[in-house]
């Protein structure tokens, strides 16, 4: 019995040496390499899966990166949107961050700015980068003036439409809101869904509101408001809530909207259930090169402004902003490696980004010198002309005011407020955190 | 000696995140950032908070309904237990949606449930019903939508857990019963029910934790919306935690589900305690 109780004791404490041993695998592994070669860590979120084309030329560019860097080597991780988005806040607490990683702007960016996480990156972008950016893309990134973040991406939003169905009913772009709202009216009658919505994400309803925003009000009315220089009580942004409703009583929207997530509401535009569907430039792909949708509906495609509201805003202002960008994490044993992946990655992919992924990223493009689809030839071309870009509301504030943001959108769309209770709502929540 | 290394494990995995959890509970913490002592604040705030009771209470109403749900799950066990012909069949049937994991069960319903489009409305417009409702963004209804995948999920689960019990019944009880001329209704209520109340008990408990704790079709099929009408306690300290950067407030909402977990366990456990077990 004896024998049998120390054999028990004995594989109890293997067991719990092997469970340890589980836990700090990733230590040995650095330093195992540390003897001659430098580890980069990165993460990213773009599986081969979902993102075949990101997936590749991230492959190509570390590839590159690797060939050029002698004694460097780039250890890659991959994780989906929101596997990403946990990963990353569960390994900041254990101050485990990958060397390099992708991180979202504004918003998102803060906590780990306070928290003293990610490393400025003004030198990287003193070093010359600086004025390879669109103007106001890094400073999305910037924390009380420094820029934590290089903008892999630049998008815009705009309404796109099914061109088809427009001519069915002699519908033609509309230009401000009067005649939108009887492109609704006759697609309503003749029993087409006019907008596609899924606002079970909310930020996809939060972009309406946000143009109404804009085009009553100043361009900045909205961005005043979150950063606290006026109130969100401004007569311009109840009268944009109250512009929502309007269109929700004229039921201008997929029928159950409130409950659809983005991905249903888009598979209804492209399977031509709805004529309408505001997104952001990076369903762009699915509208020009994607092989997988049928060439006949990518022809029938098209887009016009945010048309303008009883006279007033400029449909050359748009909502939008960076999406993804870099970082280097303020811990990272290989920092300058670090920050030099991070140029470089920004520089290589900012060349094969539109060709290659159908991605406009942050960095400028010479459109003379590519082979484009026409329809991106003109989203560049109304980036160059455009006069802002407010960037998207719940990217802008804060993590918990974001999320009141969302929930009261869902809730205006759905009736459950009126536009004063949503106004207020947001305004309590903002003077909260001052 | 022999329950060393379970122990190990479970205070590895369970007691300590639990007692950590409640430490965090009493901080002020954006999950990234320094802590901050803040005392009971977080637990006095979750208390007073409308959105944490109205989850609570949303939980509460799963909770009823998976209880109700056994009756029926015990009667179709009775009628699949009594040698009936496929038997064997539906039993297999009635386990598939167990087999099938809660992502791939909230997409299936998700396209059931699609306002234009999906099986359900279409059926409801081919019988004539004009203007179906869209299950899954109508506040008032959305709750009780979404409870009938949840429910479907584990019929299977309880109806084999029943299944079995009967099995085990010995036929010379049930056949002393039919001679003494009682009808299959008393059979099962007087006979049967009795001797596998053991079981039942068991699962009302399983049932209720498992409804209070409820959290993957709902963080799917709804993410708790629209504006909170789906919330349950799960999902409710999931958005505080990970999606406001609250984590210390999201703690405290953790442990207190926990607490209430608990109390209602016992109470249900002190609800159904039998002086003596019943024996064959």
């Amino acid at each position: 019995m004896g024998k049998r109780k120390a054999l028990t004791f004995f594989i109890s404490i293997m067991a719990l040496f092997l469970f340890l041993a589980g836990c700090s695998g990733s230590d040995d592994n650095s330093q195992g390499d540390k003897g001659d070669a430098k580890t980069i860590k990165f993460m990213h979120l773009w599986p081969e899966g979902s993102s075949a084309q990101h997936h590749k030329i991230v492959k190509d560019i570390v590839a590159d990166f690797e060939k050029e860097h002698e004694g460097v080597k780039v250890d890659v991780e991959v994780l989906s949107n929101e596997q990403y988005k946990d990963k990353l806040k569960v390994l900041s607490t254990s101050n485990e961050l990958p060397d390099v990683g992708m991180t979202w702007a504004a918003g998102f960016l803060q906590p780990y700015v306070s928290g003293n996480k990610f490393a400025s990156l003004d030198d990287v972008l003193d070093d010359g980068l600086k004025d390879s950016f669109v103007s106001g893309t890094t400073e999305a990134y910037a924390i009380d003036g420094k820029t934590y973040g290089l903008p892999l991406e630049l998008n815009i939003v705009s309404v796109y439409y099914n061109k088809a169905i427009f001519d069915q009913y002699g519908l033609k772009e509309p230009k401000n809101y009067d005649e939108f709202k009887d492109v609704v009216k006759t697609l309503k009658d003749n029993g087409v869904a006019p907008i596609a919505l899924g606002n079970k994400d909310s930020w996809t309803g939060s972009l309406w509101y946000m143009y109404f925003a804009d085009r009553i009000g100043d361009d900045d009315v909205l961005t005043k408001a979150i950063t606290r220089e006026e109130s969100f009580e401004d007569p311009a942004l109840i009268e944009a809530a109250k512009d929502v409703q309007e269109l929700v009583d004229m039921d201008a929207f997929v029928k159950g909207f409130n409950g659809l997530s983005d991905e249903e509401a888009k598979s209804m535009f492209m399977n031509e259930q709805a004529a309408m569907y505001l997104i952001a430039t990076w369903d762009l792909p699915n509208y020009t090169t994607n092989e997988d949708v049928p060439q006949e509906f990518r022809d029938s495609v098209g887009y016009f402004k945010f048309p303008v509201v009883d006279g007033k805003g400029d449909q050359n202002s748009y909502v939008g902003g960076p999406g993804v960008g870099l970082f280097v994490s303020e811990n990272s044993k290989v920092k300058d490696e670090a920050k030099e992946f991070v140029a470089y990655f920004t520089e290589k992919w900012g060349e094969r980004a539109v060709t290659e992924v159908g991605v406009i990223p942050a960095t400028k493009v010479d459109t003379k010198s590519l082979e484009l689809p026409q329809m991106y030839v003109d989203v560049l071309n109304d980036l160059n002309s455009a006069t802002n870009i407010t960037l998207f509301a719940d990217v802008q504030m804060s993590a918990s005011t974001a999320q009141v943001h969302l929930e009261q959108i869902q809730a205006l769309f759905g009736k459950d407020i009126t536009p004063e209770e949503f106004a207020k709502a947001h305004e309590d929540a903002l003077s909260a955190e001052e | 000696m022999y329950v060393l290394p379970a122990l190990l494990l479970i205070a590895v995995l369970i007691y300590i995140p639990l007692g950590l959890s409640a430490y965090y509970g009493l901080m002020d913490w954006d999950g990234i950032g320094d802590m901050k002592f803040i005392g009971m604040e977080n637990y006095i705030n979750a208390i007073q908070d409308s959105k944490f009771w109205s989850s609570a209470g949303h939980s509460v109403l799963l909770a009823i309904f998976s209880t109700l749900s056994l009756i029926a799950y015990l009667a179709i066990s009775m009628v699949l237990a009594s040698k009936i012909k496929g038997a064997d069949l539906l039993r297999k049937i009635y386990l598939v949606p167990m087999l099938l994991s809660s992502v791939a069960i909230a997409q299936l319903w998700i396209k059931v449930f699609n306002p234009s489009n999906g099986m359900l409305n279409y059926i409801l417009m081919k019988l004539g019903m004009e203007n179906p409702p869209s299950w899954l963004a109508e506040p008032s209804i959305v709750l009780y939508a979404i409870f009938i995948p949840i429910l479907w999920q584990y019929a299977g689960f309880y109806i084999l857990i029943y299944y079995a019990a009967l099995k085990n019944i010995p036929d010379s009880v049930i056949e002393a019963a039919k001679i003494d001329g009682a009808n299959p209704i008393q059979i099962a209520l007087k006979i049967k029910l009795p001797l596998i109340m053991g079981v039942v008990k068991v699962t009302i408990v399983l049932a209720i934790v498992g409804s209070l704790k409820y959290f993957d079709l709902i963080y799917v099929m709804t993410g708790g919306g629209p504006n909170g009408a789906s919330e349950v306690m799960a999902s409710y300290m999931y958005k505080l935690a990970f999606s406001t950067n609250n984590f210390g407030y999201g703690s405290a909402i953790g442990f207190l589900l926990l607490a209430i977990t608990l109390v209602v366990t016992i109470i249900v456990q002190k609800l159904t305690a039998s002086k003596e077990e019943i024996q064959y």
